[in-house]
């Protein structure tokens, strides 16, 4: 079952088009990693499925619902969470307020309480400071309250922007793992943003490669290895 | 003793108005980035709406004959709609605007509400008598306190204690703090930009209200630039409490309050006149020490 559908879009911001004619399709279950230089267009990409952006032509729809000149809380209602980069905690807010603030649209009332205890569970260290602000965290500390509270909102298709920014190789094999777990578990359907390939290869899924606001390259993961244009995206040696 | 008793009550009744009023103004500019500069004016026609339309000196006194009970409901509720009105006929047009634009927005529409109060009460202030009996003195520890200072400083403490509890307490107040933290995150999660806004304005408005009652009571009279004075001190103090911190808003109200009290009854007799510009120099030295203000809320920095 296809759950966003993008067709053709195109962004601009003044002057500059920071996407052209991007299509894509996800399909409900997967992983699709969009990799690129700087500037490629990935954030972008998301801000415009959340509604941050809005697009000048094309559209995309999640589960079917036209997304474009929808307000981003409208869009978090059909299921689309987006774990921005640079993480955005509210740092004035303590880790509990920060997920409670991520269950505030939701329907099924009686069963977050629940659904915060599993995240604690997830991530213990969160339940111990549950009420220290935010933003004392450490960068890791906030990686994994974002998506916490991205997990909050019960979505049907979490978006991450660049999860490894600014994190040591440890934790950020520590977020890979809860993500993978944590997509087997609730069945979740990730779009991850990274500005390397590396990773992409090593977890596998589906990858695309953004470069000015194009996909140039697109396939599964592990056939992307040995593919030579996927070097010479990066350095500019493609077309484009 | 009792000296010093006037001076603690003075300084707290002072102060009270001003960190209503600077709360009134930190809690629109948490959540949209606008200072709102008609608020005093909201101030000054939430005092007009108790009169009847009329140029005459001697006022009519229209809601403000209501027992208490229903006439600081009605006037909160005007102070609201207001407020309300202005968000959605007004600044919701400049909500992506950059703030000197919207600020600009706001000196006109504090100058169309000032304008209005012109055409339909003329400039000459009028008297207005709401509450004879709350400028008979108490007797508090031996000094002798207007009861109005009591009341004021009571009232405002409750609706400190209120605010803090919603804002602490509730899911909305929580949205609210999260909106002030990160707008566009806070949307993200479904947090309802719209409904977050007018919530502000309206809690805005009733704060508005209520200093217009507390200033009627206290002069007696009903001048179109009567919250001027009070918006020009509140602003000031949601400054220097660091823009977007409400705690820090109100405790610079009182500092300014406090100060202006303080100032008032120390300073030599020749100088007291200058008494403001002793005040204005001392908020300008904050600002250069503490340009951020001093109680910065740390969203302040990494707001995009």
């Amino acid at each position: 079952m296809t759950l966003l559908a993008v067709d053709n879009i195109t962004v601009r911001y003044g002057r500059l088009t920071a996407l052209r004619g991007i299509s894509l399709t996800i399909e409900a279950g997967e992983v699709l990693f969009v990799t690129g230089p700087n500037g490629a267009g990935k954030s972008t990409l998301l801000n415009a499925i959340a509604g941050v952006v809005p697009p000048i032509s094309g559209s995309i729809t999640m589960d079917g619902a036209e997304v474009v000149g929808t307000p981003p809380e409208q869009v978090a209602r059909l299921g689309f969470s987006l774990v921005p980069e640079g993480r955005n905690v509210f740092g004035g807010l303590s880790i509990e307020e920060n997920l409670k603030v991520g269950a505030g649209m939701r329907t099924d009332r009686s069963k977050i309480a629940g659904d915060r205890a599993s995240i604690y569970d997830e991530f213990p260290m969160l339940a111990a400071r549950r009420h220290t602000p935010a933003g004392m965290l450490s960068g890791g500390q906030q990686q994994m309250l974002v998506i916490g509270r991205a997990l909050m909102t019960s979505p049907r298709l979490m978006a991450i922007d660049e999860p490894s920014l600014g994190l040591a190789p440890k934790i950020i094999d520590q977020v890979y793992e809860i993500l993978m777990r944590l997509r087997a578990q609730r069945n979740l359907t990730l779009l991850i943003v990274e500005q390397s390939s590396a990773r992409a290869l090593m977890t596998g899924g589906r990858m695309m490669l953004l470069r000015g606001g194009r996909i140039v390259l697109e396939g599964a993961a592990g056939d992307m290895v040995k593919d030579e244009r996927l070097k010479q995206a990066y350095f500019g040696f493609g077309d484009h | 003793m009792t000296e010093l008793l006037q001076i603690v009550f003075d300084a707290l009744s002072l102060g009270s108005l001003y960190a209503l009023g600077a709360l009134g103004i930190a809690l629109i500019f948490g959540v949209m980035r606008l200072v709102n500069f008609a608020h005093g004016d909201f101030i000054a026609f939430c005092v007009f709406a108790m009169l009847w339309p009329s140029i005459n000196a001697a006022a009519i006194v229209f809601a403000g004959n209501l027992p208490f009970y229903l006439l600081v409901p009605l006037l909160l509720l005007v102070g609201a709609a207001l407020s309300v009105l202005s968000e959605v006929i007004v600044f919701r047009r400049f909500r992506n605007a950059n703030p000197a634009t919207m600020m600009i927005a706001s000196f006109a529409l504090g100058f169309a509400i000032r304008n209005l109060l012109l055409m339909l009460y003329s400039s000459r202030p009028k008297s207005i008598t709401l509450w004879p009996s709350l400028s008979l003195p108490v007797e508090v520890f031996g000094a002798r306190i207007p009861m109005l200072q009591v009341v004021t400083i009571t009232l405002t403490l409750v609706v400190l204690a209120a605010l803090t509890l919603f804002i602490k307490r509730t899911r909305y107040g929580l949205e609210m703090r999260a909106a002030a933290d990160n707008f566009t995150m806070a949307r993200m999660l479904g947090v309802r930009a719209n409904s977050v806004i007018l919530l502000a304005f309206a809690i805005s408005g009733m704060m508005a209200a209520a200093i217009g009652l507390i200033l009627a009571t206290n002069s007696g009279t009903a001048d179109i630039n009567m919250g001027a004075n009070v918006m020009l001190i509140a602003f000031i103090a949601t400054v220097i409490g660091g823009l977007g911190s409400l705690p820090g808003a109100v405790a610079a109200g009182f500092l300014i309050g406090a100060a202006s009290v303080v100032l008032q009854a120390t300073l030599p007799h020749d100088a007291r006149v200058f008494r403001d510009a002793f005040v204005y120099g001392a908020v300008i030295v904050v600002l250069l020490l503490r340009p951020q203000g001093l109680f910065a809320p740390k969203s302040a920095k990494q707001r995009v």
